[in-house]
């Protein structure tokens, strides 16, 4: 039996009978079906939609919907020290306030004028990160930093004018699916491995592959295992030597305390800005930045948009527009560069706030506090007999491999046994990474104290006794 | 009823980096009590050459001060939420119900880590495969992708489901061609480029699209596709659509309809009955999550069984009694974005058709239908302002205007026009390059507005018409009463040695600030 439904919904002020028998008069028509007569009779769905029954009170559905949210468990409730493409940070208070302003939060694509606020929040977005990045162009962020770092690639082919990419095997899976099935069509790639001690970049194997085909090098700092490439700088002047470009992933958190990519020679930096204040959300806090040099030939192949300040007819009044606008698709259509659509603002607004709030002292002691708590968790990991570290001469930010291949346990099983424990234990990469059997990436923030780091520890011993 | 007396926040705030003063926090670090040797100097387990030397240069500013200038910069926004948002024509501005807002900010999400064990993430999981059986229904598709996190990376998503069918079958170099309409959103042809496609655009006749035989005479043996949006920009359904379709199929082609404009069409017309091999739809339009200032959105690609396979990958399924993300798809296109999408936008869309069910969703598209008329009905009869193509016909969910004759008689461009609209707390946009439609502004008043909105647009712009005949200069030096005045050198966009992308760049290039370089 279907519920009697409400006759007017609160949500369309003009579903009431009043206003639409008086807009149909102005129109001049006697029903609302007269104004769908242009689609053809075969081609209208002749019956109601198959869809459940409404929950036309807001208290039903707040009911409903929290009822089946409930079925999650956060890492609120449980310890966790998962990483791997998506970071639990502290997000402070600040943050979330202003992306949940319903001006922010409902404005669109308005100009500078009626979007003054907006715009301004962008451009003190991409400036924050240029202070942060050492360079002087950042993109308003495309959708996420695997998007990012296939498009970077991209760009750094049109400038170079090749199409080979060497990139570093220490590298996400997933960016790897998205930079590959992106560029395809556009791009070669080759592999370097990575060095089994140190977990940097085989050189000799990189000099043997960079020839004048190379477009670019690619390499995240710090790689998928939370090494740090201590190599970077001759990494990025090899590419230099052979005319190629050096694009490098870099966190934007990991910047207060290691060296910024443009000053090791990166020619591109990109990556996701998910650590600077938005939550993982299930992996749907991601935004990717791009940014580079202020030259020409860099801004025109961004297709993204970059906002520019110029002078209004009030003198100290700044307004806002798009830089090289040309080159985008909403004015070039497909001569243009890859397309312009919406993408990711909102986490922009959110990380520019995040930057003012930490300022550089608060970016350098993040940076410096996560360095500190990785190397306490290592110690405190390693010292379990049967666990060993992968790289454990290497220096690390934020993540490192835990090698479980001498227990009588897979990685699986640990895993299970440590959520009966209320811990959510590190990544298994052992599908993913053939060579590294029961091996597993565990990560750690800011936001894990040494009592937590401990009870991992001691979890840890008693599942693999 | 008369235009607004209006005057919007003017906060003249400073940019952030010139803001606060030395030693000032905004928010302080959780000490870490772990021994390690925490008296060590900072980058104590960095290498030297990987540390950072001087730190960077960002401001230092209260907490306070922090909120109160992003705040002040909130209040100089026309969004959704403060304005009959309805001149952001093909972008759907609709109602945003806080409900959903409260419900996809739930820790229950925004805590969530996407690589949980699946035991731990039932809810979201089951809000996904539910969202699908939904959208699945509506479009009259066979599987659904939720993972791109957009429309135009939607669009994507289903190019590269053509170019993996068209593979398989070993026909892709032969097939480099897709086809689209000029009114497409030009993403339409964007992307497809983007993609590796050669793109091929039709251009409207009278009747406001084009001929099947314009069609005939470019499909070939080459086409891989048609990336066509229907109704499209100019809100005139194409009746031939199943034919246009038919042809396609014919010569070996596959068919996406891009349904970035489904607002009036949910629960009247579907991809299905058109044919269609593929669509997406944009929940931050039709289904109502918000815009945010630019994104995050989401798109989803809806295909055909016949393309299920190739769908980006993870699938959600479901065993009768748990949700799961299903990896081993070997035909699977892989990641279109990270991990499965903006999923707090799957809760706001999942709760949104929940609060619409089958006749809702029907109203919606009934009232955003009837809004357009009346609104367009209004409109016509306002001087200056023409729509283009198919006179005297209705429209579905939106219409491009023309201000030509508008501009021809006053000297007035469709830029003043726009930025007179500011000092009324309207706004408008005047559509993508190229303009085939000449001044155009195209307006969409989905179904989120009274009559009296849509009364009061009119109202604001029977005053610019009738100031634009009798006090042109008021339109043209407009605007007044926004947060700041007209912007001046444009050349400041477009010139290389000009442009300043960052604050960085601006103090680099114009050390005393603009007008003393």
């Amino acid at each position: 039996m279907s519920k009697v439904l409400a006759s007017t919904n609160p949500y369309i002020p003009n579903s009431t009978t009043r206003a639409k028998e008086e807009m149909l008069r102005t129109i001049g028509i006697q029903d609302i079906d007269s104004l769908f007569s242009a689609i053809p009779s075969e081609l209208k769905l002749n019956r109601l939609l198959n869809l459940p029954e409404p929950y036309q009170s807001e208290y039903e559905l707040q009911k409903h919907v929290t009822k089946i949210l409930d079925k999650n468990t956060s890492t609120n409730e449980r310890l966790s020290f998962l990483g791997s493409g998506c970071y639990q940070h502290f997000v402070p208070a600040v943050c979330d306030e202003i992306n949940s302003r319903n001006e922010f939060l409902t404005a669109y694509s308005g100009k500078a004028y009626e979007d003054h606020g907006r715009w301004q929040a962008l451009f003190e977005y991409t400036s924050l990160m240029a202070e942060l990045l050492n360079m002087d162009v950042v993109n308003l962020p495309t959708y996420d930093g695997l998007q990012a770092a296939a498009t970077a690639m991209r760009m750094a082919a049109n400038i170079s004018g090749r199409k080979e990419i060497i990139l570093a095997k220490a590298i996400q899976p997933d960016k790897l699916s998205k930079i590959m099935e992106y560029n395809r069509h556009l791009l070669t790639f080759k592999f370097i491995n990575f060095d089994p001690l140190t977990g940097g970049m085989d050189l000799s194997q990189l000099e043997q592959s960079l020839s004048s085909d190379t477009a670019a090098i690619y390499f995240d700092n710090p790689n998928f295992f939370g090494v740090i490439e201590s190599n970077a700088g001759e990494i990025c002047s090899l590419a230099h030597q052979h005319g190629a470009l050096a694009i490098v992933g870099a966190d934007p958190i990991s910047l207060g305390i290691l060296k910024p990519p443009a000053d090791y020679g990166a020619d591109i930096a990109c990556g996701d800005i998910q650590s600077l204040g938005i939550h993982m959300q299930f992996g749907g806090g991601h935004a990717g930045y791009i940014a580079s040099r202020d030259e020409e030939k860099f801004v025109r192949e961004y297709p993204n948009r970059i906002v520019g300040i110029l002078p209004t007819r009030e003198e100290g009044e700044y307004g806002f527009g798009e830089v090289a606008f040309r080159r985008t698709s909403f004015e070039a259509r497909e001569s243009g560069k890859e397309w312009l659509g919406t993408m990711a603002n909102l986490w922009a607004i959110t990380a520019g706030v995040y930057l003012a709030l930490m300022g550089p002292q608060g970016m350098q002691e993040v940076g410096q506090t996560i360095t500190e708590r990785v190397n306490y968790a290592m110690r405190a990991l390693s010292s379990i007999d049967s666990i060993s570290l992968q790289f454990p001469q290497a220096a690390h930010f934020r993540e490192f491999v835990v090698d479980f291949s001498r227990t009588k346990k897979s990685v699986k099983e640990i895993n299970r046994d440590l959520l009966e424990r209320g811990i959510f234990g590190g990544l298994d990469i052992s599908a993913v990474f053939p060579q590294f059997q029961n091996h597993a990436v565990y990560c750690v923030t800011e936001v894990h104290t040494k009592e937590d780091i401990d009870d991992l520890a001691r979890n840890l011993a008693e599942v693999l006794s | 009823m008369n235009a607004r007396h209006y005057h919007q926040a003017r906060w003249n705030e400073p940019i952030i980096c010139e803001m606060g003063s030395s030693g000032e926090r905004g928010v302080l670090i959780p000490p870490f009590d772990g021994g390690a040797e925490p008296s060590s100097e900072s980058g104590a387990f960095i290498p030297e050459n990987m540390r950072r030397t001087a730190p960077p240069d960002l401001p230092e500013i209260s907490q306070v001060e922090v909120l109160r200038h992003y705040l002040r910069l909130s209040q100089e926004n026309l969004g959704a939420g403060l304005i009959p948002d309805f001149g952001m024509a093909t972008s759907t501005m609709k109602y945003n119900p806080p409900v959903n807002e409260q419900l996809s900010r739930s820790a229950k999400l925004t805590n969530l880590h996407p690589l949980q064990d699946e035991a731990t993430t039932q809810g979201i999981l089951e809000i996904m495969y539910q969202l699908e059986q939904f959208l699945k229904e509506i479009s009259g598709m066979d599987r659904v992708s939720l993972q791109p996190r957009g429309g135009s990376q939607a669009i994507y998503a289903n190019l590269a489901m053509i170019r993996a069918y068209h593979a398989k079958r070993g026909e892709l170099e032969q097939r480099n061609e897709i086809i689209t309409t000029i009114f497409s959103h030009p993403s339409d042809a964007a992307v497809p480029s983007a993609a590796g496609f050669k793109v091929i655009t039709l251009y409207p006749e009278a009747s406001g699209y084009p001929s099947l035989d314009q069609l005939k005479a470019v499909v070939s043996e080459r086409t891989a596709g048609l990336c066509i949006t229907n109704p499209d920009d100019t809100g005139i359904f194409n009746p031939h659509i199943r034919e246009f379709v038919d042809i396609v199929h014919a010569a070996g082609g596959l068919c996406a309809h891009d349904q970035a404009n489904a607002n009036g069409l949910l629960g009247i017309v579907r991809s299905r009955e058109s044919g269609f091999d593929l669509c997406q739809f944009n929940l931050h339009k039709t289904f109502s999550t918000p815009h945010g200032s630019g994104g995050p959105g989401s798109g989803v690609s809806c295909v055909s069984s016949a393309l299920a396979d190739y769908l980006p990958s993870p699938t959600v399924e479901f065993d009768g009694e748990k949700y799961h993300l299903e990896y081993d798809r070997p035909d699977s296109i892989g990641k279109i974005a990270s991990f499965y999408g903006v999923a707090a936008n799957f809760i706001r869309a999942y709760a949104w058709i929940l609060a619409h069910g089958a006749e809702g969703l029907r109203e919606v598209a009934q009232i955003a239908t009837l809004n357009n008329n009346y609104l367009m009905t209004k409109i016509l009869e306002i001087s200056g302002v023409s729509a283009p193509y198919a006179a005297k016909q209705f429209r579905i969910d939106q219409t491009r205007y023309s201000w030509e004759k508008l501009t021809h008689e006053t000297g007035l461009k469709i830029t003043d026009i726009s930025r007179r609209s500011v000092d009324f707390a309207m706004h408008f946009f005047y559509s993508h390059h190229p303009y085939w439609v000449e001044d155009p502004a195209t307006l969409e008043p989905t179904e989120s507005y009274s009559q009296r909105d849509i009364d009061e647009f009119i109202a604001s712009w029977t005053q610019i018409v009738d100031e634009a005949y009798h006090d042109p200069e008021i339109v043209r030096s407009a605007p007044h009463l926004a947060p700041i005045h007209q912007m001046t050198h444009p050349e400041y966009l477009s010139d290389p040695d000009k442009w300043s992308p960052t604050w960085r760049a601006f103090r680099r290039k114009y050390p005393g600030g603009f007008g003393n370089e």
